[in-house]
């Protein structure tokens, strides 16, 4: 009796405050808002590309107004020195007042970071905006490289492997990685890539890994052992050893990074570039770092790709102020600006489909460009194969190649 | 009288210069300057040899052993890296070291060593990191120097496949250093020189028959070799381990030692400190050992010496040497100045394709759009310049002014312990201070940032001011303490008012040297601060060469801009007085 | 005689360079107004019995003795509440001040009123016949000129006993004698003892006072022929 009303009571109360959960989260939304107001943020993330620094630099100052946000970008070579900061923080004992407060981060570096208990969260059901995140169609939006997000990390942007070539060059670019061979060898110290571990260098790593692994599927498990790693990666360097030779000088130099080899393909000292973004081609020829007769092409079997997302450390000193940043870059706003090809050109993780007109019609306004590939036209999307292939592979390619 | 003295002391006692009985806060200044500066560089070595042997408690190394040596000697990278660090910081140190040589035997006395001295300023203050970026645009392929002669002289229409920068011998790395190095060279024997009366040495060659050359090698060199021995250890070790330009020009597959360890101490497997360490310990030993093996060089060409000096050889005219060593100086000037051109041409090009000469248009765009990045990284960079500048002249004015007060004499050994910061591999001990920096909650502040500059800037100004200071007349000081003025009073009225110039030089210097500095800000900053220099080398990685043009042009000026001032503003208050009063 | 008189008085001075002896014990008194020369072979040590008495002996030196002033014991005063004006070979004129702020340097402090010193320094102008020089840099006056400001710089600033080390010697022949005269002149008016140092035995007789040799044994007398017989005798 008394027990049945007491537990009525309590379902009346789960009830009420079920049913108001929007009420609830707009409340706990404020208290962080206010609480960020003020708050200097941190954000440590790769400035290796003017596009995203600009972009970067525009969120702050929108974040700066709507929310009095300030933001300085702490331009990174590598995100990995981030994490190394994060965590020698945490080695010397210090668990707050860190001075990162925001990482844009994917991968293994997450991996990292989630197995050293580096990250603060989950946060992102706080959010507001992560509501908007298109999860059914983009599941990379919540599983990282085959690790789960746990809700320890924001999706901020979509990348997608692609090659950027100028057509006014090259008339048929290779299609497949096998192709690149007869490519290169027909066009001797055209083509490179970056050195490992730069992001796009390590990719393309994987690119070739998938291409030539007799067992893809095992890639999406962690490494099981020596022998089965050298049984699986064979192929990869058996292919390096052959394209080598043949590429910009002569395999014994690489460029630093993705953008570099931008510039070189803007110089003419290669003719095909690798890029993350699909709308690379486009957005560095409308920004006049790439001639206008530059195009995208995909692979035929379809190429990596991945979601990037920006994560708290667990000793961040703004902490509501990185959430407020995160919760911005999810806004369609940001998302649309972001994926303006004259602004930077990465892909939304939202469902554009699903959102208010309003939001949508700023998609469908975007600028097009003969270099911008259509969605469609981007062939089939690859996961990503577990973080532990990678370190192992980069770890090989040095020793192989690095001396 | 027999009603001689009263007071008659016993024994005769060293008469200190009245005054020095007090002494004062001033007493205190030498060893407070030892505390600030030297302290930091041992903790920062034992902070990072200790991890070397694995003692690490705070990332679990508890036990001493040779683990992480062994790891390191392992690891595929490293005999490579060895390889290429002594092979282009040996190369630069001789090359550089033969070109200062004989750019100062070919010209001794002649116009051209004056038109020489003046042309250095500039070329010292233009930051390494800034050198290596404008030397990448101007050599590269792709580069300036290419496109002004492609198509038309060479028939490039795409850049040759030709590792021009970043080759695998480091010769690239070699060439920007020399052109760094060899003015500091270059400074350090003009100041020998000042010393060591040259001109008469050079006199009594002459007139026994010895041409310029060999007269200059053969009586002025083994007299000022001893001065000039400490810069030339420490041009040695600084080309042994440089990070910031070898970052922009050397080689990756593999780099030089000091990135490599670099690169260990920020991955995250927090397990490669201690390989980091080690591979730190081994970068000291290779320096420490080239230095031990140029000493030995150094005994060996002074056998080899003796005997050329006794076969009395007496050398041609010169007059190619001459030649050969006005060009090469030339040359490198006009690098410097080609280089600071390219960086500002890149910071206002608009597009600017291959082969072109010069961009095919010009727009403010660049400078516009990071104006934030630029008031933020450039005003950090001016502050810490500034404070550490200013901290390092109050240091050095006060241990000098302590020195002459109490009749000290220096030692050799303070000018060892001088130039340690120097000697030392950055990458050596910043790890270390990093820690110590951490334990004092300094990293990741200001004041710290400004502490970690401040190692490397008061070396350079008590070096640059030392001299001038001493050599201050001491009778105006005796004139003006007779005339009643307590050593106070002689300072500030006196002293100071008369050593302006070499004060506001070396400041100039101090402030270029901090602004100049990378490493110890990417390790004490913590990653808060961003200075000019910090953006310019982050962004040479592969951004837009526009940016990279802005942020590198600021940096290089920066400097320029504090040596024009400092030279500009004595002169002018100097016109001033000179002007005659009109009579009334 | 009475202490007081006696201006400058050297009681039982003896000077050691890193332990060897450079002057022997010498006793000396200096009445006002009167210049004694102290000559001798260069690196006896004239110079640095000068520093003695105005103070700024290095530490290489060991000094003994006493030095009185005006019936004061100086000894272990500072250098620059000892009274003593020096003069050197070469002018030493401040290159940062004009030829007035070189005078006004060495005005007492306890001249405060401004209208004052500017009278001052502007009648040592006026005894220089360097009227119009008030704010001229010193590099511009010739070498007599610049000598003369020299002496009344030592002088405005009040000095009790004036040192003159060797400061005729970079000074041609005519202008020698002219500035000598003005200097004795001037240390006769104002009543100063006088101790000057020189190799140059015109000075000497200019001076016309009594003449010592100095050395390891003392002082020794020189012609002209003034007998210094035993310590404590004024000449």
């Amino acid at each position: 009796m008394r027990l049945s009303r007491f537990s009525a009571l309590l379902c009346t109360l789960l009830l009420a405050t079920a049913a108001h959960p929007a009420a609830t989260a707009a409340g706990e939304w404020d208290d962080i808002a206010a609480k960020a107001r003020g708050q200097t943020v941190y954000w440590n993330a790769w400035g290796g590309d003017e596009r995203i620094n600009a972009y970067i630099a525009w969120a702050g100052k929108r974040v700066a107004e709507d929310y009095g946000v300030t933001v300085r970008h702490v331009k990174l070579t590598d995100t990995a020195e981030a994490v190394a900061r994060v965590l020698a923080e945490k080695a010397a004992g210090r668990t707050e007042g860190g001075s990162v407060d925001l990482i844009w981060i994917n991968g293994e570096n997450f991996a990292a970071m989630k197995k050293e208990g580096l990250l603060y969260g989950p946060f992102t059901e706080r959010l507001p905006n992560f509501a908007l995140v298109d999860f059914k169609n983009k599941p990379t939006t919540l599983v990282d490289f085959t690790v789960p997000t746990d809700g320890l990390e924001a999706p901020w942007g979509m990348a997608k492997i692609n090659f950027v070539y100028d057509s006014a060059r090259v008339a048929t670019p290779p299609r497949t990685i096998p192709d690149f061979l007869t490519w290169t060898r027909a066009n001797p110290g055209r083509f490179t890539y970056p050195a490992p571990p730069d992001f796009i260098g390590s990719t393309f790593l994987k690119q070739v890994l998938i291409a030539t692994t007799p067992d893809p599927d095992a890639l999406q498990r962690p490494v099981s052992s020596d022998a089965a790693f050298k049984a699986a990666t064979a192929g990869v360097w058996a292919f390096l050893e052959k394209l080598h030779p043949y590429l910009w000088r002569g395999g014994k130099t690489f460029p630093a990074s993705g953008t570099a080899q931008m510039q070189l393909l803007d110089d003419g000292e290669v003719d095909i570039a690798i890029s993350f973004y699909p709308s690379d081609a486009a957005s560095l020829a409308k920004a006049g770092r790439l001639p206008e007769s530059a195009r995208t092409f995909v692979l035929d079997g379809g190429t990596i790709g991945n979601t990037h997302f920006v994560a708290i450390p667990f000793n961040a000193r703004a902490k509501e102020g990185a959430m407020v940043l995160a919760n911005f870059l999810m806004s369609p706003e940001a998302q649309a600006r972001k994926q303006n090809i004259e602004v930077w050109g990465d892909q939304t993780v939202l469902d554009v489909a699903a959102l208010a007109p309003a939001a949508r019609a700023r998609f469908e306004a975007l600028p097009k460009h003969p270099a911008l590939l259509p969605p469609e036209a981007l062939g089939p999307t690859l996961l990503e194969p577990h973080p532990s292939w990678m370190t192992r592979i980069e770890a090989e390619w040095q020793r192989r190649f690095s001396n | 009288m027999a009603e001689t003295v009263q007071q008659l002391r016993p024994a005769p006692r060293p008469a200190a210069p009245a005054g020095a009985a007090s002494g004062g806060i001033l007493r205190h200044v030498p060893a407070l300057t030892l505390g600030l500066f030297l302290a930091p560089i041992a903790a920062g070595i034992v902070g990072t040899w200790l991890p070397a042997f694995g003692y690490l408690p705070a990332l679990g190394g508890e036990t001493l052993g040779l683990a992480p040596w062994r790891a390191l000697m392992a690891h595929p990278s490293v005999p490579g890296a060895v390889r290429l660090t002594l092979a282009s910081g040996i190369l630069a140190t001789v090359l550089s070291f033969a070109l200062a040589i004989g750019c100062v035997a070919a010209c001794h006395g002649t116009r051209a060593l004056t038109r020489i001295q003046r042309m250095l300023a500039p070329m010292l203050a233009m930051p390494h990191a800034a050198a290596a970026i404008g030397l990448a645009f101007l050599i590269a392929p792709s580069g300036w120097f290419a496109r002004m002669v492609s198509p038309w002289a060479t028939g490039w229409t795409t850049p040759p496949d030709v590792a021009l920068i970043n080759d695998p011998y480091g010769l690239s790395l070699t060439l920007a250093l020399v052109v760094k190095e060899t003015p500091y060279l270059l400074l350090m024997i003009l100041a020998a020189l000042g010393q060591s009366r040259a001109n008469e040495r050079m006199a009594v060659a002459r007139s026994l028959g010895y041409g310029p050359v060999v007269g200059w090698l053969k009586t002025v060199l083994p007299a000022i070799y001893p001065q000039i021995r400490l810069p030339v250890y420490a041009v040695l070790a600084f080309s042994l381990s440089v990070v910031d330009m070898a970052l922009v020009l050397a080689p990756s597959t593999p780099p030089p030692l000091a990135v490599l360890v670099y690169r260990w101490f920020n991955n995250p497997d927090l397990a490669l400190r201690f390989p980091a360490a080690a591979g730190a310990g081994l970068q000291l030993l290779l320096v420490a050992g080239a230095i031990a093996a140029w000493r030995g060089g150094e005994a060996l060409a002074a056998r080899l010496g003796r005997a050329w000096i006794a076969g009395g050889a007496r050398g041609g005219s010169g007059q190619r040497a001459r030649a050969a060593a006005s060009a090469a100086m030339m040359a490198l000037y006009a690098m410097t100045g080609l280089t600071l051109a390219a960086l500002a041409i890149w910071s206002v090009a608009g597009r600017w394709r291959y082969p072109d000469a010069m961009p095919g248009a010009w727009t403010l765009d660049n400078w516009a759009r990071h104006m934030d990045g630029i008031v933020w990284a450039g005003g950090t960079t001016l502050s810490v310049a500034v404070a550490a500048s200013a901290a390092a002249l109050v240091l050095v004015l006060g241990c000098l002014e302590n020195e002459q007060r109490q009749g000290l004499r220096t030692l050799t050994r303070a000018l060892w312990l001088l130039y340690t910061p120097l000697l030392v591999p950055q990458v050596a001990f910043l790890f270390g201070a990093q820690t110590l920096a951490v334990r004092l909650g300094l990293d990741g502040t200001w004041v710290g940032l400004v502490w970690s500059h401040l190692l490397f800037v008061l070396p350079y100004v008590f070096l640059t001011l030392a001299d001038p200071f001493r050599s201050l007349d001491e009778r105006y000081v005796r004139t003006a303490r007779c005339l009643g003025a307590g050593p106070a009073r002689v300072f500030w009225r006196v002293k100071l008012p008369m050593l302006i110039r070499p004060v506001l030089f070396a400041a100039a210097v101090g402030f270029a040297v901090s602004v100049a500095q990378y490493l110890p800000t990417q390790f004490v900053g913590g990653g808060r601060f961003a200075t000019l220099t910090t953006e310019a080398v982050t962004l040479s990685a592969g951004a837009d060469r526009r940016v990279i043009g802005v942020f590198a042009f600021l940096q290089a000026v920066l400097p320029l801009a504090a040596f024009a001032v400092a030279l500009a503003v004595p002169a002018r208050a100097r016109r001033a007085r000179r002007s005659p009063e009109p009579t009334p | 005689m009475s202490g007081a008189e006696n201006g400058l008085e050297l009681r039982q001075a003896a000077l050691t360079l890193h332990g060897r002896p450079l002057i022997g014990t010498l006793d000396l008194a200096v009445r006002a107004g009167r210049v004694v020369t102290l000559m001798g072979p260069s690196g006896c040590g004239k110079s640095s019995l000068l520093a003695f008495v105005c103070g700024t002996l290095t530490p290489a030196f060991a000094a003994r003795g006493q030095v009185l002033l005006g019936g004061r014991d100086i000894t272990a005063l500072p250098l620059e509440r000892r009274r003593v004006g020096i003069l050197f070979q070469d002018d030493l004129l401040f290159p940062h001040l004009s030829v007035a702020d070189n005078l006004a340097f060495g005005l007492p402090r306890a001249v405060r009123d401004r209208a004052e010193r500017r009278r001052r320094v502007h009648a040592a102008l006026a005894e220089a016949d360097l009227d119009d020089f008030a704010d001229r840099d010193p590099a511009t006056l010739s070498g007599g000129q610049r000598a003369r400001v020299a002496l009344l710089r030592t002088l405005l600033a009040e000095p009790l006993a004036l040192l003159l080390d060797e400061p005729f010697s970079k000074l041609d022949a005519g202008l020698r004698d002219r500035f000598r005269g003005f200097v004795f002149e001037h240390a006769r008016r104002n009543a100063l003892p006088t101790l000057l140092v020189t190799h140059d035995p015109a000075d000497a007789a200019a001076a016309s006072g009594p003449t010592f040799e100095i050395g390891t044994e003392g002082l020794a007398p020189c012609t002209p022929p003034r007998r210094l017989d035993k310590p404590g005798t004024a000449a």
